[in-house]
């Protein structure tokens, strides 16, 4: 099929950063002490259910960064707007809108609830007879399938997931089998004896634990893939849009925000701390000057005065702006940029102490007797050194930035309200609260999959933390 | 000890010109009174007229920072920044961009904010520390290890859901408390009470969990070996000697966050309802009035910057090692 690919801002960065975890994963590699602490978490067990869980999460958000537009014949003509010269649509989608095209396409009404076949509010309808009566009309798409809904949902949802669960359990079966076989081979024993190590635990990778979390995510993903074909599984929204589509659409938000705002300020943290404790003298005056005025502002205030000044810009200049999907995207990566502007100073903070003690290590002086460049010193003695603080710093910030994310949206100056984010639904679920019988599906959705998320990036960031902090180490 | 609190006050001093000049930056460089004018009064269909009117009427009419029509030292005062961001320095806050004195609303509305924030602090350090305890008595035991797992569960919740869920139990579920709203007096207990119990529990699991981690280090240390082998119970080592030395480290993270106390919790007062500098500055934001903005701005790093001075101080009260010359 033809298309054109679109790469907006935050996807090219998270490709980057994709290459930049890869290199580093080869650069580590050839390293044994930088190996060894790896290792270590590689055999918690805690850190391995977690990482297959971020690893999910990782997937759906790659699947929804790869940005393409259809050609418009593909579309429809009703896509044909006047002004579009090019022949693509004006629509940006992503990979994973593709692989989801049912979930996007099947809008209802408005709210309901979820595996309702009903909407959630009445309706005036006209009997035959000329009469009227008020009633929950028949939802256009979810659980259509259905000639008496009350009667037989509960088997066909019964049906459908004993289904779903038997497809996934072989697809387990299969993948069990797969990587025993290949254990095997790789450390040269028979098949069955292998299996038994795994079904044991006597593994040295917990590979039982990640089986046993792969198991309960490809069920939990074969179930809501095939249920969502007939029912909304998570309900819908005010304007009818699938929940649980929009809580996939979030994630690549919530990672974006995480993994991108470390990006951002990485390089600032890292050069100007280190700076700030090598050269000390002028250069750490006006270092430390620059992150204390920026930490003395309140990071919210910092965040909301930046926001507002970027929809004055964009409000007073919607010429720059092609599409809709750039200009949102320029505001989650300006997002980003605040947000690691706001926190780069407590890690460069950190690094510049640590630098002042590293300088006055005998290696370090060794080296600046032997007259070694100041840059080369940086670069082979203090930076691999202070790396442990950034690793940690950087795993550590992960979970706050995602709920942070949720927390702006609701002051209003977080992403686009255009953009799908766990911050949105809450915000816009909120608003109808007080309606009763309650609308909790958007919420309890968006808590669900941003709770997993953190929980998860928690439990494997205190994994990392505990296996390369030397302070821990040592107990 | 008074030279060096005046020492930190002229430190304090570039550290605001840097704050103010960044948002005099940000307000009014990075955008022109006549964006934020048009953003008010709507894009389209917008005149010159309507938006000059709007700018004198607020003061914004003046040029940026030099005023060449103006004489002598007028040439600098009468220009916004001076007006604008020079007059933060005397607390002069001017009016908000409908018209309010914000000097007044701040006075007005710290008090509620105060009644919400003090409470949930005092509670939550009491809690926090209990359960620390609790942890690091029982430490390298099951009940250790499953509090810290039930804290990193209790962390990874969303602030937002503690609100919701706790409004929606509480109040709309059980009727105890209302829901949102505020009083003047004894009257106002009844709307406290549900913001600072939420406000204590959605702390609980990342409070509890930093204050064992200090704890488990006071530990580990020399002292606390030397008093087991002198044979007190590990009670008393435990609430005598690690408590009071590792208050150092929770007493620094606490009255660092005092002054900023008064800014109130945005999040919290909007949902409930509680006239507090919080809620000030989310309606502030909703509406994009940059003036309240701004001075929320200034006086939020004032404040800061008071609270590090006073955690300077207060390490000498209670570490008689620490001396400030």
């Amino acid at each position: 099929m033809d298309f054109l690919p679109v790469v907006l801002p935050t996807d090219g960065l998270i490709f980057l950063l994709l290459v930049t975890v890869m290199v580093f994963a080869v650069y580590v590699r050839g390293k044994e002490h930088l190996r060894a602490p790896w290792r270590e978490v590689k055999r918690s067990r805690m850190a391995a259910a977690a990482l297959v869980v971020l690893l999910t999460y990782a997937l759906i958000g790659l699947l929804d960064s790869l940005h393409f537009r259809l050609p418009l014949a593909d579309n429809g003509a009703a896509k044909m707007e006047a002004g579009t010269e090019t022949e693509y649509s004006t629509e940006v989608l992503s990979l994973l809108d593709v692989m989801a095209a049912p979930l996007r396409a099947r809008v209802e009404k408005t709210y309901s609830a979820p595996f309702s076949a009903y909407l959630f509010a009445r309706e005036t309808e006209q009997r035959a007879d000329g009469t009227e009566v008020r009633v929950f009309p028949r939802l256009k798409y979810g659980g259509r399938h259905l000639q008496d809904p009350e009667n037989e949902r509960a088997a066909d949802i019964l049906v459908a997931s004993a289904r779903a669960v038997a497809i996934s359990l072989l697809i387990w079966l299969g993948v069990c089998a797969a990587l025993a076989g290949l254990l095997a081979r790789r450390e040269r024993v028979s098949f069955s004896t292998m299996l038994r190590r795994i079904l044991r635990g006597e593994t040295e990778t917990p590979w039982r634990v990640v089986l046993l979390t792969f198991f309960i995510i490809l069920v939990v993903a074969v179930w809501a893939a095939v249920l969502s074909l007939k029912y909304h599984i998570l309900g819908t929204d005010k304007v009818g849009q699938d929940v649980f589509y929009q809580a996939l659409k979030s994630i690549r938000t919530g990672l974006v925000i995480g993994t991108l705002t470390t990006l951002v300020m990485l390089p600032f943290a890292v050069l100007l701390g280190i700076m700030a404790g090598y050269f000390r003298g002028v250069a750490d005056d006006i270092i430390q000057y620059v992150y204390t005025t920026l930490s003395s502002i309140p990071g919210v205030l910092l965040i909301a005065a930046a926001i507002l000044s970027l929809q004055v810009y964009i409000t007073n200049h919607p010429e720059q702006f092609d599409t809709l999907a750039e200009r949102a995207d320029l505001r989650l990566l300006f997002l980003c940029v605040i947000l690691g502007i706001t926190s780069w100073t407590g890690l460069c903070r950190l690094l510049r102490g640590e630098t002042l003690k590293l300088r006055e290590m005998e290696y370090i002086q060794a080296a600046q007797a032997f007259g070694v460049g100041h840059s080369k010193i940086i670069r082979r003695h203090i930076l691999p050194n202070v790396m442990h603080i950034v690793l940690i710093s950087v795993v550590l910030d992960f979970s706050g930035l995602v709920l942070a994310e949720a927390v702006l949206s609701y002051v209003g100056v977080g992403v686009d309200p255009s953009t799908h984010s766990w911050g949105n639904m809450i915000n816009g679920a909120r608003l109808e609260m007080a309606r009763d019988p309650m609308v909790w599906w958007s919420l309890c959705a968006a808590f669900v999959f941003m709770f997993t998320l953190v929980l998860a990036a928690n439990l494997f960031s205190d994994v990392v933390r505990d296996a390369f902090d030397p302070r821990l180490r040592k107990q | 000890m008074m030279a060096y609190i005046a020492r930190r006050i002229l430190y304090a001093i570039p550290i605001l010109i840097g704050v103010n000049l960044l948002t005099f930056a940000l307000f009014f460089v990075v955008n022109k009174p006549d964006d934020m004018a048009r953003v008010h009064l709507g894009v389209k269909h917008v005149t010159p007229q309507a938006i000059e009117k709007w700018k004198t009427e607020r003061g914004y009419d003046k040029p940026l920072v030099f005023n060449s029509s103006a004489d002598g030292a007028a040439q600098f005062t009468d220009t916004i920044f001076f007006r604008k961001s020079v007059s933060l320095f005397v607390f002069d806050f001017g009016r908000s961009d409908d018209g309010r004195d914000i000097g007044l609303d701040i006075r007005e509305r710290m008090w509620p904010s105060l009644a919400i924030a003090l409470p949930v602090l005092l509670i939550g350090l009491l809690t926090n520390i209990t359960f620390a305890l609790l942890m690091a008595f029982f430490r390298a035991t099951y009940i250790d290890v499953w509090g810290v797992v039930l804290c990193v569960v209790l962390m990874s919740i969303s602030g937002l859901f503690y609100i919701i869920g706790g409004q929606y139990l509480i109040s709309k579920l059980l009727h105890i408390v209302p829901v949102s709203g505020y009083d003047t007096g004894l009257q106002a207990f009844k709307f406290i009470l549900l913001p600072v119990v939420i406000g204590v529990v959605s702390g609980i699991g990342a409070g509890s969990r930093w204050y064992r981690t200090i704890f488990l280090e006071e530990i580990g240390k020399d002292y606390v070996r030397t008093a087991r082998a002198k044979g007190l119970s590990e009670l008393r080592v435990l609430f005598y000697h690690v408590l009071k030395n590792a208050m150092i480290p929770i007493l620094t993270g606490v009255v660092v966050v005092l002054p900023l106390l008064f800014m109130g919790s945005l999040i919290m007062e909007s949902f409930f309802g509680i006239p507090g500098l919080g809620s000030y500055t989310i309606d502030a934001i909703n509406a994009q009035d940059f003036a309240v903005v701004r001075a929320m701005v200034f006086l939020g790093s004032v404040l800061y910057i008071i609270g590090l001075m006073l955690t300077d101080i207060s390490y000498t009260l209670v570490d008689p090692r620490v001396r400030l010359g």
